[in-house]
């Protein structure tokens, strides 16, 4: 058993020296975040495309580097970027001035407005006004959410997602959706279900997020951008993505007429518009695999090596609550009462970006295996615990009274007991911990889950992959159901091949 | 009669749960292959002086000897019931005696030990261990405690099962037994650390009537072959045709002890004949 842990925490210090390259462009962005920002090329899953993609790409060429993505959750771009998992977060983050206290931006590579969209049989809203009295929806933390905010006596509801905004919208549960122009064009411009109306409000300005302190980084991404500007480069992208405006245009004091053709935003309609026939829907999933494959794996591997870290550390913390004396015994079920009366959620975010302010900086991988294996220790403890006390009184006292000593009786009578009793429990918690991996996503992890986002909001089809994703749970699941089943039955007490 | 004949001797043992005096000064010798029934109300304390001589409760003041090991402790009674009665206020915890026993110092632990392994005890409720089928019932304390071989001890194991007649049911689990059966391979199991003296707590209480004899017989056969045995027991018939002696306990206290026909033909002490008297015997 304690050989095992060894190897583990042994594993996960090494997966932690992996990742620090020199000079090369570390960036993140959400692939969540969708069309045109940064999302999964629709020909090919596992490629990343958007006019962020592009912008970075030109960049690194022009500094003569190269890049390489990270992941993380949209939220976390800025938290992820102090704690040095990357260098630089590009993710159409506005430049505003609580943001300026906490990171430097570079020049702006972009600016929008926010747009108004709403049902395709929608009359009575043409401006900011029309939305009052009505349920309009918008990203959490964005420019609009503010706008909406300040303007009064409108119902704001705050959204992860902007496809999900969107759906609702559809679905009747709002009545107007204000976002990021460039994502109201990319969701709702091709949809026939809804529209675009109302005049530009406000003004959005993107800018590159780096740490105050790399002051020589800043100028380095500054001079690049600014090196596209002058080159043409910048204005080719966002005409190719058929970005270009008057407030970009008014921003570079370029008003040329450019007869660059908007290629990736017509290959963009096209992956939306045409009918897929039943082989081109198994085309496309077949074209998941990979992603999802990888992602199965990341989320196999969280889950058995943090349940085999909940599992001992269970057992050693259900062992000192019952039979250590009091100051242990105590600090035992204070352990369990804080562990399991707080939520995973902050406990993962605690770990991941709290503990580096006190130089504990763990990768997302081993923080995401010990936060989910602290979490479930708490709950196996009480599990074991249960099995304990199912345990008759009188089976610790046949044992003793033969001569056995306390630690001889529970290694041998008492704990092979209480296995058996624990067995269905614990497999239980496996299940439940195998889907609660879906909430490391949140520090930069990319399992399951966060993928069946990316892929919903790069294909808009969240049936389809929502289905195959629980398929793949299911199917992940089921080895370790029949395992279970193969204890309970080796614990029988029917079973009698076992001897010495 | 020669006191080397005297296997057990307990002399001024007290015991205490909290503030209820549970034993209030026993003295009692045991000879040499005697067979002695102890009888009296439910909570005059014989259960709990069973469970001092196997040191599942620690005897507060007095002494144990059995064999050549002497267990003994002076009046610091009101410190260590301070400490115990913390112990118990604690709700929730299970094995509390092995517990008490934590607290006690070094030496008397390893005496405590050595005095267990004197003894062996077979109690009311049904103990085998069910992850172990029977034979392993029976090895796994001579294996892990003693360190013994295991096929010598599997030899020996089946030798004691053939004594109480079960040298049939090897490979069966405690589950697939009857309680009469069960309790005879517990005493085999008790039999394989070779104790000195064998401790019975109300060992056919739990049975169905038709199975009470053949355990029965497995103790008086063991009578015979000169097994030193001390039963706890609700069973006036057992204490009548299997004892050599018979103790009436009340309140803590040992009131009478003699040969059977004389405790139930002609009790001395009023409070035994009330006993008896209650039991329309």
């Amino acid at each position: 058993m304690k050989s095992l842990l060894y190897s583990i925490l042994i594993f996960i210090f090494t997966l932690n020296l992996s990742s620090q390259d020199k000079d090369m462009l570390r960036w993140a962005a959400d692939a969540e975040s969708g069309a045109p920002y940064v999302f999964q090329d629709p020909r090919i899953p596992t490629k990343l495309i958007g006019f962020e993609v592009d912008i970075i790409n030109a960049i690194s060429k022009e500094l003569g580097i190269e890049n390489k993505h990270f992941q993380n959750q949209w939220d976390g771009l800025i938290p992820g970027l102090k704690r040095n998992d990357y260098d630089l977060a590009i993710n159409g983050l506005e430049i505003t001035e609580d943001r300026k206290k906490e990171v430097a931006f570079s020049i702006p590579y972009y600016i929008t407005f926010q747009q108004i969209v709403v049902r395709t049989d929608s009359k009575d809203i043409e401006d900011l006004n029309g939305l009052e009295d009505k349920n309009v929806g918008t990203l959490k933390g964005s420019l609009a959410e503010r706008i909406l905010k300040e303007h009064g006596n409108i119902t704001v509801k705050t959204y992860d997602s902007e496809a999900s905004s969107y759906e609702d919208l559809k679905n009747n549960r709002l009545d107007a959706v204000l976002i990021d122009e460039p994502v109201a064009k990319y969701y709702a411009g091709w949809n026939p279900a809804l529209k675009l109306t109302g005049e530009p409000i406000g003004e959005v300005v993107y800018g590159i997020v780096m740490r105050k302190q790399d002051t020589l980084l800043q100028t380095r991404i500054n001079t690049a951008i600014t090196k596209l500007i002058t080159s043409g480069k910048l204005r080719e992208i966002l005409e190719q993505w058929d970005m270009w405006n008057y407030m970009v245009a008014l921003y570079l004091d370029d008003k040329t007429v450019s007869n660059i053709k908007p290629v990736k935003y017509e290959a963009f309609l096209e992956s939306r518009k045409t009918e897929l026939s039943f082989d081109d829907y198994v085309e496309r999933y077949i074209g998941y695999l990979p992603i999802l494959g990888e992602a199965a794996i990341t989320t196999i591997v969280l889950s058995v090596l943090s349940m085999i870290l909940a599992i001992v550390l269970g057992l050693i913390i259900a062992l000192t609550r019952v039979y250590a004396p009091r100051p242990l015994s105590f600090l035992a079920t204070t352990y369990i009462e804080v562990i399991r009366g707080t939520p995973l959620l902050i406990q993962l975010f605690f770990i991941y970006y709290a503990l580096p302010s006190i130089g504990i900086n763990m990768d997302p991988f081993s923080a995401a295996i010990l936060g989910l294996g602290l979490n479930y220790s708490a709950y196996e403890a009480e599990n074991y615990r249960a099995g304990l006390f199912s345990v008759p009184r009188g089976q610790m006292e046949a044992a003793v009274s033969l001569g056995m000593s306390r630690r001889q009786a529970l290694k041998h009578i008492i704990i092979p007991q209480a296995i058996r009793l624990v067995i269905p429990p614990v497999t239980n918690d496996f299940i439940s911990l195998l889907k609660d991996t879906s909430l490391v996503s949140v520090i930069a992890m990319a399992e399951l889950t966060k993928r069946y986002l990316e892929l919903s909001a790069t294909y808009y089809d969240y049936i389809g992959t929502g289905i195959i994703v629980a398929i793949i749970y299911l199917i992940i699941g089921l080895p370790f159901v029949k395992l279970s089943k193969y204890l309970e039955k080796r614990y029988s007490l029917d079973n009698n091949t076992k001897s010495f | 009669m020669n006191s080397e004949n005297k296997i057990v001797q307990i002399r001024n043992l007290h015991k205490y749960f909290g503030d209820s005096h549970i034993l209030r000064g026993i003295d009692l010798d045991v000879e040499k292959g005697q067979l002695i029934s102890i009888i009296g109300r439910s909570g005059c304390g014989k259960t709990t002086l069973l469970r001092c001589l196997n040191c599942l409760e620690i005897l507060d003041e007095g002494t144990i000897k059995i064999d050549d090991i002497e267990l003994s402790r002076t009046k610091d009674r009101k410190e260590f019931e301070k400490k115990v009665s913390k112990i118990r206020n604690k709700v929730g915890m299970p094995f509390i005696n092995s517990i008490e026993e934590n607290k006690l110092d070094q030496d008397f632990k390893l005496k405590a030990h050595k005095l267990r392994t004197k003894v062996g005890m077979l109690f009311q409720g049904l103990n085998l261990f069910p992850n172990y089928n029977v034979l392993d019932n029976i090895i796994i304390a001579p294996k892990i405690v003693q360190g013994k071989d295991v096929e010598n001890s599997k030899l020996h194991a089946i030798k004691l099962l053939a004594k109480v007649g079960m040298e049939d049911f090897i490979d069966r689990m405690p589950n697939q037994l009857s309680g009469g059966q069960a309790q005879r391979v517990a005493i085999a199991r008790a039999l394989a650390m070779n104790p000195k003296v064998m401790l019975y707590d109300e060992p056919t209480s739990a049975l169905d009537p038709e199975l009470v004899d053949e355990v029965i017989k497995v103790m008086t056969d063991l009578n015979k072959e000169g097994m030193t045995q001390i039963v706890v027991t609700h069973s006036m018939n057992f204490a009548k045709n299997a004892s050599d002696i018979v103790v009436f306990m009340d309140k803590g206290e040992i009131i009478e002890m003699a040969p059977p026909e004389e405790m139930f033909s002609n009790p001395k002490d009023s409070r035994t004949r009330d006993y008896l008297k209650l039991l329309a015997i």
